[in-house]
């Protein structure tokens, strides 16, 4: 055998988790047991999965949609809801035009329609809740940070935990009565009353960095490339490790 | 397989160049990289190949650029199930770079690493005979820095993490080491064809 291979570069390699390859092999057949708007465009879909083995903030699935021929379409979805025991998770999904998927979940799915889901997914954009984290996300990219900042309450953590979220307008702020003192929301086509409006810069970000706790944050960035490339360039402007970035990109 | 309720899907077209599970994504071409995009000039961009050959090496920009050009067309798969019809990579196939190196009768496998240290592990199968390049034009045009420019590892007949961005060497080795997605749950091989997405697919 020759050595074990280290690259001589590495990036955010603390925290990641291991995957059951069981829960990511399987496919199970999961029932709508509710669906709720939470803007005009996106709408959250609970899900009663039969074996869901629990999930680390942050992971996401892969959801099935099979037609009368046996056509079926896959994507993958953010889990939005925090790691509970109720056999219950949920998804938030944006509505996509023209989307085959999403486009079903909008405008044909009701409560006890059935879908198949394999997961969770992925260990990288993961948080299991140990570190002091940084979130930053634009449109449905809150999606899996929701699902942090949610299991940072539940569990009542006292680990430091900051979220920072761009949504077009109020209208458009997904879970925007969730939110507490741990977010700031970043408008870019319209604000409330005395809010500014305008794209994330390095004046949000620079006040999270300068807070920084010790040991430093680590980042978990979420949206569009466009988005994810911008704020990505901003954290490592204002001096975030760029190996302790995280990026999930939609796609 | 559970019929869904309503569900129709798309026109159906016929295209035996897509795997299963994969649609097409037409003009689009989703980023989907993990880290952030680095600023890397061509000018400091090197390539090595080490381990299990004859003569490890490392290669400037320039020095890669003087090997036999080489073109890929044709498709690529990416394993969150876009495909993308026709494209066109121009680099210089691996084999330009085995032929300088010289593997040993030892190596088996190799774990390809980025600048940014992503890695991701391939059998040393997959990157010999034609089937793997070193790409660095896209429509010949540089390849954006965020598809992988400067250059970026091109293995089309494998999901495309295994096509690693801005590539910065090859480690050869004589057994097996799991890569960046592969460590997190993701198949070792990743052949779209028989829809190796996750571990135990």
């Amino acid at each position: 055998m020759t050595e074990t291979f280290t690259p001589p570069t590495r990036f955010a390699v603390p925290g990641r988790i291991e995957v059951s390859a069981q829960a990511a092999t399987s496919w199970q057949t999961a029932t709508i047991t509710e669906i709720r708007p939470e803007t005009p465009r996106a709408a959250t879909v609970r899900l009663a999965v039969p074996v869901w083995a629990g999930h680390v903030p942050g992971q996401h699935l892969m959801l099935r949609l099979t037609a009368e021929d046996g056509y079926a379409a896959q994507r993958h979805y953010s889990i939005a809801s925090a790691p509970d025991d109720s056999g219950h998770i949920e998804l938030t999904l944006d509505h996509v035009a023209g989307g085959e998927v999403s486009g079903w979940f909008h405008t044909v799915a009701r409560p006890g329609d059935r879908v198949e889901v394999r997961g969770p997914l992925s260990g990288f954009f993961a948080w299991p809740g140990d570190r002091p984290a940084l979130l930053i996300g634009a449109g449905s990219g809150v999606v899996p940070l929701m699902s942090m900042v949610r299991h940072h309450r539940a569990r009542g953590l006292d680990v430091p935990l900051r979220l920072l979220v761009s949504a077009r307008s109020p209208e458009e702020l997904i879970y925007a009565r969730e939110y507490g003192a741990e977010t700031t929301p970043v408008f870019t086509r319209s604000a409330p009353t005395g809010l500014p409006v305008g794209r994330m810069s390095a004046a949000h970000v620079a006040p999270l960095l300068a807070e920084r706790p010790p040991g430093g944050w680590e980042a978990y960035v979420c949206g569009s490339n466009g988005f994810a490339e911008h704020a990505s360039r901003l954290l490592v402007a204002a001096g975030q490790p760029v190996d302790r970035i995280r990026i999930e990109r939609f796609g | 397989m559970h019929v869904t309720r309503g569900f129709t899907g798309r026109p159906r077209v016929h295209n035996p160049g897509l795997p299963p599970g994969q649609y097409d994504a037409g003009d689009d071409w989703p980023v989907l990289s993990a880290e952030v995009t680095p600023d890397l000039a061509a000018e400091e961009w090197t390539f090595r190949i080490d381990g299990l050959v004859a003569e490890p090496r490392s290669w400037t920009w320039d020095e890669a650029h003087a090997l036999p050009a080489s073109v890929y067309e044709g498709d690529i798969h990416c394993v969150t199930s876009w495909s993308k019809f026709g494209v066109r990579f121009g680099g210089v196939s691996l084999d330009a770079f085995w032929d300088a190196v010289g593997p040993l009768e030892s190596a088996t496998h190799v774990v390809a690493y980025s600048h940014t240290g992503y890695t991701t592990n391939l059998p040393l199968a997959d990157l010999r005979g034609g089937r793997a390049w070193i790409a660095w034009e896209y429509d010949d045009r540089p390849l954006a820095p965020e598809h992988g420019g400067p250059a970026r590892l091109l293995v089309p007949h494998l999901y495309f993490w295994k096509s690693a961005k801005w590539i910065a060497g090859l480690r050869v080795l004589d057994h097996d080491e799991p890569g960046f997605w592969e460590r997190n749950g993701y198949h070792d091989r990743g052949n779209p064809w028989e829809e190796q997405r996750y571990s135990g697919d």
